[in-house]
């Protein structure tokens, strides 16, 4: 079979480096030795695609997903946005997992012990498949900051977990989207550690009025760009 | 041309979202799952084991470790591996996550794949590509995984020549048998010494 078109290189100059001493828990688990570059084989271009059935439709509304006995507590959100390739094209019918905080800054994780109640109407977890267009949108609850450990009164700003998997394993993705206006956004050093600051200012997510539903929670828009392939001369 | 997104850490609290299936059972995923093999999935079963450890040896108890992989006659489930003279399984998509536990030990059950090509039809050593996250981890790493017992298309494998050869014995799973099973043990050093190595993909 004729060789598959590779992917653009990893972007280093926008993802960040193992090695981040302000972040303290890369000391230990940093690879040192220099990546091995290898060509893009069938095995790096072919990927885990799951249907629809993967996602029920439930399982992008965060704030029904995990109901027991009522609402879970906090401000009401949404959240939609396009997964894209580098080129602009859309990437449909894409996993897209998130998990997140709770309104009062707590994780369902028995390693979260932060002073903070848990929602028992709340995991703060979910799921969608991008449509055509690559389009995705969750409904969930604003996640609060907590504290952690890695620095004296260090804060988490509020963010959500995206994962993502694109066509390919090699466009395989885990970021974070963050909240404009945050002020513990450059005091965070997971946030800070991309070299750079436009691929930084570019996890944090746009206020919008259009996504904003009246009467019933404000809308955030955050797009998401996976590595794309070189276009081909007939589509360039 | 649009920036790619930059990676983040997966974080300590990935469990519900990632591998609820980890979890008290309050939430299943159906795809996020250690068994990518069933009764009925052709080929020969293996168990893929071993431990994530940090630059001092110490286990990692809070990673995430994803497999992908061809069945056992070499195809992968994508439309991009069009070769329709090697079958498709039905039982098999390939793809395996699970999260270590507080050894720091991850285990599949699958099937050994089979070869696959390589660039200009050159013929790949089987193998099972592996992505590793964790916290602490900024970006995610990618390695690959070898078999013992494939010596011959080892040595002849492209991806494995471009690893110089002292480190290479880090991307072979030793095969073993234990309780009746065949077992891979493939350990994965993120830093110091015999650090896996990890690739450019």
């Amino acid at each position: 079979m004729a060789d598959p078109a590779p992917y653009r290189a990893r972007d280093w100059d926008v993802h960040p480096a193992y090695d981040y001493p302000a972040y303290g828990s890369t000391k230990h688990r940093a690879p040192k030795q220099p990546l091995v570059p290898i060509p893009h084989t069938l095995s790096e271009v072919t990927g885990p695609s799951f249907g629809p059935e993967a996602a029920p439709e439930g399982e992008a509304d965060l704030t029904i997903n995990a109901r027991v006995n009522g609402e879970p507590m906090g401000e009401r959100i949404i959240v939609a946005g396009r997964v894209l390739d580098e080129n602009g094209r859309a990437v449909p019918e894409t996993m897209v997992e998130i998990w997140q905080a709770n309104a009062a800054g707590r994780y369902i994780h028995e390693v979260d012990q932060h002073d903070a109640p848990l929602d028992p109407n709340f995991i703060g977890a979910g799921r969608t498949v991008t449509d055509a267009d690559g389009r995705y949108r969750f409904v969930t609850m604003k996640p609060g900051a907590y504290p952690w450990g890695n620095h004296y009164n260090a804060w988490r700003p509020a963010h959500i977990h995206f994962s993502l998997f694109g066509p390919g394993f090699a466009t395989r993705l885990v970021s974070q989207m963050y909240f404009p206006g945050d002020p513990l956004l450059p005091l965070d050093p997971i946030f800070n550690a991309s070299p750079n600051p436009e691929a930084m200012q570019a996890l944090v997510a746009d206020f919008s009025m259009e996504i904003t539903r009246p009467e019933w929670a404000l809308g955030y828009e955050w797009d998401i760009v996976l590595r794309g392939r070189d276009a081909t001369p007939m589509e360039a | 041309m649009a920036k790619q997104t930059a990676s983040q850490t997966v974080g300590p609290f990935f469990l519900y979202g990632l591998t609820p299936e980890l979890a008290t059972g309050i939430r299943y995923t159906g795809y996020t799952s250690e068994m990518l093999a069933g009764a009925a999935t052709a080929g020969e079963h293996i168990v893929v084991e071993g431990r994530v450890l940090d630059g001092e040896g110490n286990p990692v108890p809070d990673s995430m470790v994803e497999i992908w992989q061809a069945n056992a006659a070499g195809r992968y489930r994508h439309d991009e591996d069009d070769r329709t003279d090697v079958p498709l399984d039905d039982t098999f998509l390939g793809f395996g996550r699970t999260g270590t536990d507080k050894d720091g030990g991850f285990r599949f059950h699958t099937v050994k794949p089979g070869a696959v090509p390589g660039l200009g039809n050159a013929l790949q050593a089987p193998h099972i590509v592996v992505c590793v996250f964790a916290r602490g981890m900024l970006s995610h790493a990618y390695t690959r995984l070898y078999f013992s017992d494939e010596a011959e298309a080892n040595g002849a494998d492209p991806v494995l020549a471009a690893v110089e050869a002292a480190r290479r014995p880090t991307l072979v799973a030793e095969r073993m048998e234990s309780r009746g099973r065949t077992v891979y043990r493939f350990d994965i050093r993120l830093q110091g010494e015999g650090e896996t190595v990890f690739f450019d993909v």
